[in-house]
């Protein structure tokens, strides 16, 4: 039973990751109709910034947590405007494509720099030396920290969208962004501005996900692709979809892991198969 | 102008035939016989640092150090990375052995990399020592007459570090395996020594290589109430496994860590205040005596002021050997006949004294059981070892007879 | 053209050869007839396996308008297949390389019904996923050992008498599969259909509404293109001497991408063009695994943003020549 409990910590865990991952691509989704295949580069680039504003700068992780989002978000918002704008008006895997070929490019360029194991970055003071005793296990003080910091994410981003001006405009402007402009409302740069938001999401969880895992040029690739089945699952645009299922999934990994290990890789890809052949707009999505 | 375009066809493709004479007349002049070397080494992932741009710098030192020639013939050395991936490794060695004339292939971590390399080598006659891979199946079900095992194999190493820790009371086991050949064979030995003394093996984990989360293998390893957990890995997994070991309360909550196979790159890595304590087995240390240190002073010059590690110390014996082999055959062109003078040879380098080599490839030497020290007792940098007890060639590796390799007779 | 002294047939053959739709290929199979002599035939042989898996692809993208992100399963279990009917079971290499595009074609039939419910993006993911899962699954299934791959396969006597162990023999035999698999698809493009096939990519609600069952064809369509797919894949197996895991990655699926892409989807001989350029790149960057995907994805940003027709359809632009 405790091990089953500490699969299921642990997943809870990797779960938020995933959920934080799947956010900003539905977000990107929802507005752009474009599937960021780079978001696992800028995952990686989050950590990467992080770990070199230590490495060089000597700057820690708490102020890196606000800096590097906002970094990796400056180029995507850069990213978006001189390459992604000029897509728009052709089939959308044009840009999937176009995602993919940066996402090769970002994770080549720090291939070259930093090879391909990584490098180590510390858990950081005072989460350091911390760590609860959950009677069933042992849960490092940080990956709690962890796991609370992205749930404060998720509130955030679903305030601002159910509940603000600027959220209404990016759910109307889903819906029928040439009515919406017509408002007056700036749809392009609204646009520009939810890319950036998105891939800002993405490297946040990288700096979060940095003293777990270890900085290394890889570590968005396999990542991207599960955090990919789970968008499936929950719904191309839902962004609560992108949440639960998000979490969900890394439940159903934990439970996999004890009950069934050898499957415990594959189950999110055999659910996404499920769930497609069942609903196939996604647990939560909207028909397309 | 289409009209035109069977005629200037005809016109190109003459220049073209006239082009591929001239090239091949070019490409089909005879080279000067020289001996090329192949270092084929993992450069840029999780062995780059216990093998890597180190091992090449290593094996021109022994070129080097052997006058640059050899019967006659220059001796030339190149590099290659592998990115641990046997597909890749198996294309460049193929690629090497039949555009670029190389005669031997050395080091090489990454025992599936290696097998692969093996198999090839077999094929085309030519040489390759082993000096970074581990599974003792290069000297047993797969052993070749064109490969020599050159610096440790995994059975040495459940028989040295495996047997200290039962020895010490170890006699539960969960295992972290990497998953290839390489952590199969681990497990697979150490597992024999366990069983051989009474004790049993609770369970197991696995992961892929260069996999760098090991929260829930490391759970499981604490539910399974084993004493030990073994760490069949290496290099940046290794590392990462200890890491994290010490987070999720591992050690503090009374399981000892057992890393099978640790090279003094992964220690300087970790830091002693992590390391501290951890039991290992190395055929070869800097510090051990004063040929070991002049050399490895030497080696660190060329090399960022790392210290060597034993699988570049192994390049460079078994490149010496090589040469000296070849010298006496004053050619190096059948693979087969430069190993069996090798096998035939006693080795003798300032790095690991007096040794031999078995006839199914398997070089013998003393291996040494080391503690790594704490950090009060460490004096300076990459001082880090201290001896426990060495154990003599004749104990250290199997027997050739118990190996499986077809090519004992009984 | 036809003297008194050439048979009849050789003139005919010579006309059909050099007539103007056919010029192209008739240039193209003669490159490829004389290439292994000028450089190493063993990295051309890999050229042409990918050459073919690249058209089989193409026929997907080009003719069918789906875009498969999951083409590498096809590929790499195919090469499984092959490796594992020679190493284990010793079969020839013409009944290995059978047995391989047999297994991809029943992959190609499974996938495919999960797959062609959804179009444009959604399949693609849905192809991603898939591909992904069964990765998974060759990675631990115990008959494709792992990381470690099936090695060390033999290449053996083709019909029990060719030795398949010179490079140039092998290259010899790697073109004639070529050539028929070039020659399968051009089949089934010039046929009514393909014309089917050109019609459901160009507006499939307006051919449901004629009458066709257009999930049948797509259905078909792409058991056909991974069986292609399988035939390169399981003789790619054949020429390297091993199956790895490398061939069902997610990364294989994107270099056939690559290479049809900067070839020019819907172009016939396209792919092919981009299999030789891709392949040749990544030998020349090998020994830099940065460097090649940096490559790949500078090609890839460039091709999608400025070079959609690729390369054969710029030259068909250039020399005014349909090809």
């Amino acid at each position: 039973m405790s091990s089953l409990l500490s699969q299921l910590v642990v997943g809870l865990i990797n779960g938020s990751f995933y959920a934080l991952l799947s956010l900003g691509l539905a977000i990107i989704f929802g507005l752009l109709n474009v599937i960021n295949f780079a978001h696992g580069a800028l995952y990686m680039l989050g950590a990467f910034v992080a770990w070199g504003l230590l490495h060089y700068a000597g700057i820690g992780y708490w102020p890196a947590l606000v800096i590097s989002p906002i970094v990796v978000g400056l180029l995507g918002i850069v990213l978006e405007r001189t390459l992604l704008q000029r897509l728009y008006r052709l089939d959308p895997l044009y840009n999937l494509l176009l995602t993919f070929g940066l996402a090769l490019i970002i994770q080549g360029l720090f291939q070259i720099e930093f090879g391909s194991s990584g490098e180590a970055y510390e858990i950081p003071q005072p989460l350091k030396d911390y760590s609860l005793e959950l009677g069933f296990m042992t849960l490092p003080a940080y990956r709690a920290w962890a796991m609370i910091s992205s749930l404060v994410v998720y509130l955030a981003t679903w305030y601002v969208t159910e509940r603000t001006k600027l959220g209404s405009y990016l759910r109307a402007a889903t819906e029928n962004p040439g009515l919406v402009q017509a408002f007056g409302v700036n749809v392009p740069r609204m646009v520009t501005v939810t890319y950036g938001l998105g891939v800002a999401l993405a490297a946040f969880a990288g700096v979060l996900d940095a003293p777990n895992v270890q900085v290394s040029p890889a570590m968005g690739a396999d990542r991207i692709i599960v955090v990919f089945a789970v968008v499936v699952i929950g719904g191309m645009g839902s962004i609560m979809g992108a949440i639960v299922t998000g979490w969900g999934l890394g439940v159903v990994e934990g439970i996999s892991k004890v009950v069934y290990p050898a499957a415990s890789d594959t189950v999110v890809f055999a659910l996404m198969a499920l769930v497609l052949l069942v609903r196939p707009a996604g647990l939560f999505g909207k028909a397309p | 102008m289409l009209r035109h375009l069977p005629k200037r066809i005809a016109d190109r493709s003459m220049v073209v035939t006239l082009c591929a004479a001239a090239l091949c007349s070019a490409a089909c002049k005879k080279d000067p016989p020289k001996v090329v070397i192949g270092v084929l080494s993992d450069m840029s992932g999780l062995y780059a640092d216990l093998a890597g741009k180190g091992s090449v710098v290593a094996a021109q030192m022994a070129v080097d150090d052997f006058g640059g020639t050899v019967a006659g013939m220059p001796v030339e050395v190149i590099s290659a990375d592998h990115q641990n991936k046997p597909d890749v490794g198996s294309s460049v060695v193929r690629e090497w052995y039949d555009t670029k004339n190389v005669d031997v292939i050395v080091d090489v971590p990454t025992s599936s990399v290696a097998l692969a390399v093996s198999s090839v080598t077999q094929d085309k006659n030519k040489v390759f020592l082993g000096s970074g891979p581990g599974s003792s199946d290069l000297t047993g079900a797969k052993c070749s007459p064109n490969t020599i095992h050159w610096t440790y194999d995994t059975w040495a190493l459940a028989n040295a570090t495996g047997r200290e820790i039962v020895k010490n009371g170890g006699d539960t086991w969960f295992f972290l395996t990497a998953d290839y050949a390489f952590g199969a064979a681990l497990q697979r030995d150490v597992t024999k020594v366990v069983e051989a003394s009474g004790g049993k093996v609770l369970g197991e984990a696995k992961h892929q290589i260069n996999a760098t989360d090991f929260s829930s293998l490391l759970l499981q390893a604490q539910n399974s109430k084993a004493k030990i957990v073994g760490l069949a890995n290496a290099g940046g997994d290794t590392i990462n496994s200890i890491k994290q070991a010490a987070q999720f309360g591992i050690v503090s909550k009374g399981q000892k860590l057992a890393s099978l196979l640790v090279f003094i790159s992964d220690i300087n890595a970790l830091g002693l205040e992590t390391a501290q304590g951890l039991t290992l087995s190395e055929a070869f240390y800097w510090d051990r005596d004063d040929q070991t240190r002049a050399w490895a002073q030497k080696f660190a010059a060329k090399h960022n002021g790392a210290m060597p590690t034993m699988v570049q110390a192994g390049v460079y014996s078994s490149v010496l050997h090589y040469l000296k082999a070849v010298a006496e055959l004053k050619s190096a062109k059948d693979g087969k006949a430069v190993v069996a003078k090798m096998e035939a040879m006693p080795t003798d380098d300032p790095l690991f004294g007096k040794g031999t080599i078995d006839a199914n490839g398997r070089k013998r030497h003393s291996m040494y059981v080391y503690e790594v020290k704490t950090p009060a007792e460490s004096k300076a940098k990459w001082d880090y070892y201290k001896l426990i007890r060495e154990v003599p060639a004749d104990q250290a590796f199997r027997a050739p007879a118990d190996s499986g390799c077809p090519l004992i007779k009984k | 053209m036809s003297s008194p002294r050439v048979p009849g047939f050789i003139s005919v053959l010579w006309r059909a050869l050099w007539r103007r739709e056919n010029r192209v290929f008739t240039v193209m199979i003669a490159a490829l007839v004389v290439a292994p002599f000028l450089t190493y035939p063993v990295v051309l042989t890999k050229c042409l396996c990918m050459a073919l898996f690249a058209c089989a692809f193409n026929l997907l993208v080009g003719y069918v308008g789906l875009l498969s992100f999951g083409h590498a399963i096809f590929l790499g279990c195919a090469g499984y297949g092959s490796a594992h009917a020679i190493a284990v079971w010793g079969l020839p290499p013409e009944l290995a390389i059978l047995f391989g595009t047999a297994v991809a074609a029943v992959f190609g039939v499974v996938v495919g019904w999960l797959a062609i419910r959804r179009q444009g993006i959604y399949f693609a993911m849905i192809t991603l996923g898939l591909a992904q899962m069964i990765y998974f699954l060759c990675r631990q299934a115990p008959f494709t050992h792992g990381e470690d791959g099936i090695q060390g396969v033999p290449r053996g006597r083709l019909l029990g008498f060719i030795d398949l162990n010179d490079n140039l023999t092998m290259y010899m035999f790697v073109l004639v599969i070529f050539l028929i698999g070039f020659a399968i698809i051009y089949r089934i493009i010039h046929s009514p259909f393909g014309a089917v096939l050109t019609a459901i990519r160009e507006n499939e609600q307006r051919t449901t509404s004629l009458g066709y069952n257009t999930d049948h064809y797509k259905l078909i369509a792409f058991v056909l293109s991974a069986a292609l797919a399988g035939l390169a894949g399981a003789t790619k197996a054949l020429v390297f001497q091993f199956a790895t895991l490398d061939d069902v990655k997610w990364t294989m699926s994107g270099e056939v991408i690559l290479m049809t892409l900067i070839g020019g989807l819907g172009r016939f001989t396209g792919p092919v063009v981009g299999a030789f350029v891709v392949v040749k790149l990544e030998s020349y960057l090998a020994h830099f695994a940065g460097w090649v995907a940096v490559a790949q994805g500078l090609v890839f940003v460039l091709c999608v943003l400025a070079f959609r027709q690729g390369i054969v359809g710029k030259l068909s632009e250039m020399l005014k020549l349909p090809l």
